[in-house]
Formats: C-alpha cells, sequence, structure tokens
C-alpha cells in the first residue's frame, strides 16, 4: 500500500467499565481517506472505541490522536473545535424528533455558522439530494421510514463539510436492498466529498463492499487488520469462524453473551 | 453484631451515593445558571424562538388547569374559614384571608406543584428519552452543548411563566372566594373586594412571587437533571419522571417552609 497521511492513531487504548475489561489495548492508524471498516462481535467493544475516537469517552489508559492532538488531553472547548470536523451517523439515527428535517439537517449550520438563512437552506437542499432525497424537508423525523432516517442522519453528518465521518452500524436494521443502498451511499460520499470514513459494523456483506481495510476486534484486542481480502483469507480460527457465521470455532458463543451482557448493564 | 456492621454499611452506601447525586445535581445546575448569564457575554444567547416556544407550552397552555386548581382552593377556603370566623361574626374577614393566604402561600405552592407535575415530568421525559435514543450524543458530537441547546431555554422560559402562572393563580383563587362570599355569606361585592385589598400589603405579593422565582429553577433544574441521568430505555424514562416530579414536590415544600421561615423572621 502507498504510504499515507495518517488521520487517526489510536495507542495501546485501554478501558474498563467497573472491573470488566473492554478494550485492552488497541492499536489502529486510520489514513486519511481511506474507508476503514472495525468489525467484530457483538459486545467486542467496538462501540465503545468508537465513542472515544469522537471523544464521548475518556481512555483509563493510552491516546487517540487526531493529527497530532491527543483527544483525551483536550479541554470541553478544543474538543467541540475539533467536533466541528467530525461527522457521525448513530445507529438509532438520532435525529432530533421534535425538528423537522430541514431543522435537523441544518442544525450544526445554524448553530456554528453565522450563514443567511436563504444559504443554509440551499445547503440543507445539496446535502439531502447527496443521500438521494428529495422534497422532505418539512416532514417531521417521526414520519420517516428507517431507510429515510440513516440518510437524514447522513445527510446531517455531512453538513458541516466534515473531514472524517463515523458510521455506528449504519446498516443495521436495515432490508438488503437498502443496506445496499446505504453501503453505496457511504462509498460515495468518501469518494465526491475525499472524507476518511470510520464504520463500525458486523454486517459482513457490508464489509465487504465498503471497506479499504478492515480490523476485526475481539475481546477488547485487535486480532488482524489487513485489506478485505487479507482478512477473506486469513489464517486466524477467530476470523474464519466470524466471516463465515458458523457456531462452532474458537469464539465461545457463551463467553460472547456474557460479554454483551455486560455491555448492556453498562 | 453483624446486622450492626451492615447497618453501617448501608448508611454509608447511601450517604455516599446521595453526595454524589448532590454534587452532580449542584454541577449541571451551575453550568446552566452559567450559561442563562455567559450566554449573552460569549455570543452565543439563548435561541429566542425556542425560548418563546417553551413559554407558549409552559405558560400559555397551562393557564386551565391552574385557574382550576386555585379556584377550587379559594371556594374552599373562603368555606372554611367562614366555618371558623362565623363563630365569632367575623364573615366578612374571610375576605382578607382568603387573599393574604392566596398571595402570601397557597398560590405559589399550588401553582408550583401543579406545574412540576405538567412541566417538571415533561422536561424530564423529553431530555431523558433524547438521552436513551443516543440524542443527547447526537448533539454533543455536534459540538452543540446540550445544556445550552436543550436546558437553558427551559430553565429561561420557566422562571418567566411560573411567576405569571401564580398571578393568574393568586387572581382566580380570590375569585373562588368572592363567589362564597357574596353569594353564600351575603356579604355586599364591593364591602368583600375592599376588605379583600384592605389588609394585603404588597409585601404579601412579592413574599409570595419570590417563592414562586425559587420554586421555578426547583422544577427546572431537577426536571433537567432527573432527565439527564437517564438511564435503561422507556422503563428508564418512566422512572425518571416519577423521580423528577417527587423531588420537585418535596423540594418545593421544603423551600416554601424555609423562605416562609424567612420572612416570618424577619418581619417580611
Amino acid at each position: 500500500m502507498i504510504e499515507k497521511q495518517t488521520a487517526i492513531s489510536i495507542r495501546n487504548l485501554h478501558k474498563s467499565f467497573g472491573d470488566r475489561k473492554i478494550l485492552d489495548g488497541i492499536n489502529l492508524d486510520i489514513y486519511a481517506g481511506e474507508t476503514f471498516v472495525i468489525m467484530g462481535p457483538s459486545g467486542c467493544g467496538k462501540s465503545t472505541l468508537l465513542r472515544h475516537l469522537i471523544g464521548a469517552l475518556k481512555p483509563d489508559s493510552g491516546q487517540v490522536f487526531f493529527g497530532d492532538k491527543d483527544l483525551s488531553k483536550l479541554s470541553e472547548t478544543q474538543l467541540d473545535q475539533i467536533r466541528k470536523k467530525f461527522g457521525m451517523s448513530f445507529q438509532s439515527s438520532a435525529l432530533l424528533d421534535s425538528l423537522s428535517v430541514e431543522d435537523n439537517v441544518s442544525l450544526p449550520l445554524r448553530e456554528h455558522t453565522h450563514l443567511d438563512p436563504n444559504i443554509i437552506s440551499i445547503i440543507v437542499k445539496m446535502k439531502l439530494a447527496l443521500v438521494g432525497l428529495r422534497g422532505v424537508e418539512h416532514l417531521m423525523t417521526s414520519m420517516l421510514s428507517g431507510g429515510m432516517r440513516k440518510r437524514v442522519g447522513l445527510a446531517r453528518a455531512i453538513a458541516m463539510d466534515p473531514e472524517i465521518v463515523f458510521y455506528d452500524e449504519p446498516t443495521a436494521g436495515l432490508d438488503p436492498v437498502m443496506s445496499a443502498v446505504i453501503d453505496h451511499l457511504i462509498l460515495d460520499l468518501s469518494k465526491k466529498l475525499l472524507i476518511t470514513s470510520v464504520v463500525v459494523t458486523h454486517d459482513m456483506n457490508s464489509v465487504f463492499r465498503i471497506a479499504d481495510r478492515v480490523a476485526m476486534l475481539h475481546l477488547g484486542k485487535v486480532l488482524e487488520v489487513g485489506t478485505p481480502d487479507e482478512i477473506k483469507n486469513s489464517k486466524n480460527k477467530i476470523v474464519q469462524q466470524f466471516i463465515k457465521g458458523e457456531i462452532e470455532g474458537p469464539m465461545s458463543v457463551i463467553e460472547k453473551e456474557e460479554h454483551s451482557m455486560t455491555e448492556v448493564t453498562e | 453484631m453483624k446486622q450492626i456492621l451492615h447497618l453501617f454499611e448501608n448508611v454509608g452506601t447511601w450517604t455516599k451515593n446521595y453526595t454524589i447525586v448532590l454534587v452532580e445535581f449542584i454541577r449541571l445546575s451551575s453550568e446552566i445558571i452559567y450559561w442563562v448569564i455567559a450566554g449573552f457575554f460569549r455570543g452565543r444567547p439563548v435561541n429566542h424562538a425556542h425560548v418563546f416556544e417553551q413559554m407558549v407550552f409552559m405558560g400559555a397552555k397551562s393557564i386551565g388547569i391552574v385557574f382550576f386548581v386555585t379556584f377550587f382552593t379559594g371556594v374552599v377556603l373562603a368555606m372554611q374559614s367562614a366555618y371558623q370566623l362565623s363563630q365569632f361574626g367575623a364573615t366578612i374577614y374571610v375576605a382578607s384571608l382568603v387573599s393574604i393566604s392566596l398571595c402570601r402561600e397557597l398560590g405559589p405552592v399550588l401553582t408550583a406543584l401543579v406545574i412540576a407535575g405538567r412541566i417538571g415530568a415533561a422536561i424530564t421525559a423529553e431530555i431523558g428519552s433524547m438521552k436513551v435514543t443516543e440524542q443527547i450524543e447526537a448533539l454533543e458530537t455536534m459540538a452543540i452543548n446540550p445544556v445550552r441547546y436543550l436546558m437553558v431555554p427551559k430553565l429561561l422560559s420557566l422562571l418567566i411563566m411560573l411567576p405569571c402562572l401564580t398571578i393568574i393563580g393568586d387572581y382566580s383563587g380570590m375569585m373562588g372566594g368572592y363567589l362564597v362570599g357574596v353569594f353564600n355569606l351575603d356579604i355586599n361585592s364591593t364591602l368583600y373586594i375592599q376588605t379583600s385589598l384592605k389588609f394585603l400589603d404588597l409585601k404579601d405579593i412579592y413574599t409570595g412571587l419570590s417563592k414562586s422565582f425559587v420554586f421555578a429553577a426547583i422544577i427546572a433544574l431537577v426536571g433537567c437533571y432527573q432527565g439527564i441521568k437517564t438511564k435503561g430505555g422507556a422503563v428508564g424514562v418512566g422512572q425518571a419522571t416519577t423521580r423528577s416530579v417527587v423531588v420537585s414536590f418535596i423540594l418545593i415544600i421544603v423551600a416554601d417552609c424555609v423562605l416562609t421561615g424567612f420572612y416570618y423572621f424577619s418581619n417580611m
């Protein structure tokens, strides 16, 4: 692979909730412009990892670098400056249900810029068009279908022209066709807007459709990092069991459930 | 022996937990109050549209329920005091008793309790469900401070609207008393109004209104705190809402006692 500029680097990241280790020494580099997928079984710590990347959680030890800035050492105000360069698409879309579609997408623009309302309205239309939505500006978010909510969430994530967009389970709860549409959209956006995409998912179809590189997480550790082909041909039995979805294998299901239960209770 | 140790352990845990809650509550409250004031100076004033929207919801739409509660309280108060005062042939003083006790005490407290039930619960339910559906987190990721964006307009609107509602409550309570006085006790209408106002000092009204400011702060801050601390889906939202109303009720009554004591001993 050509030497690329690092957008985010994670160094020896540890996090525990109570006496349960969720992240156990994560080291990863995410390059600018690539689509990086973090996959792993439920409860392996991938959502927790994502929350560290956006600065929502502070690590017990270790660092997350955005450029040359250590996120855990920044004040709330400095963190907010960095967050303006982030976009995040949530698993549940997390649209504000008291606002219309237009107000949702324009919210970061209204809060952080002094643009004229007419210009904001044009930007909103453009962003919605980018995710393939037209004429929905005045709908309330409660009237939207799951796929539409995801797309409005995406439009909101790219409203401020971010450098990096984080996707938390972008295809969870969607039908296969809509999943493919969202995957296509992720690729499309990263190509058109030249953004770095970090995707957390356990949808294997999605992983092999969109990823430039994949990291497999298991029990708070990175098992393997590589291109989709490298992952497919991995010799690691846990990786093989996971991508093939087999019940029998080194990844104990009992252990997995125990782990995911603790994540629910946290 | 073991039981005694256990008791000490429980008391310790209890104290620790409630101290944490208290510290967190004070921290959130000071952050909200900080943004109410600092917003103007830091060029991030409160969203006016948002405040007006909240004022309509909290104020204008609560007039009905405040009217009913205080009106009937006024009626009951007049009948009960007439029952006592008639023994001394002093039923005319029903008027001043009703007006003073409403303005000083019952108006602010009853209005606050009604609003705690209606608005405090709504604040907690709204923020709580936003918390459990990741909406609060979404705001934070967009670098929008949820305290400034969500909570400040709520506190500000309630601080404006609760005293207004209290004035309406005072009036409607006195109106209830007036109806009993004029139609049941056969007091002359003009005389009733005159007696109502004769013993009513300006300080009776402003001590009452000053209480309602404190109550408004209690309702909004407790509502926001319980909302932001919500955990665990729909059940969690339900529990937080209940807790919000219960805690507001208790704090309103306690604050009322403290403030009344303060006014009483300082002869206000």
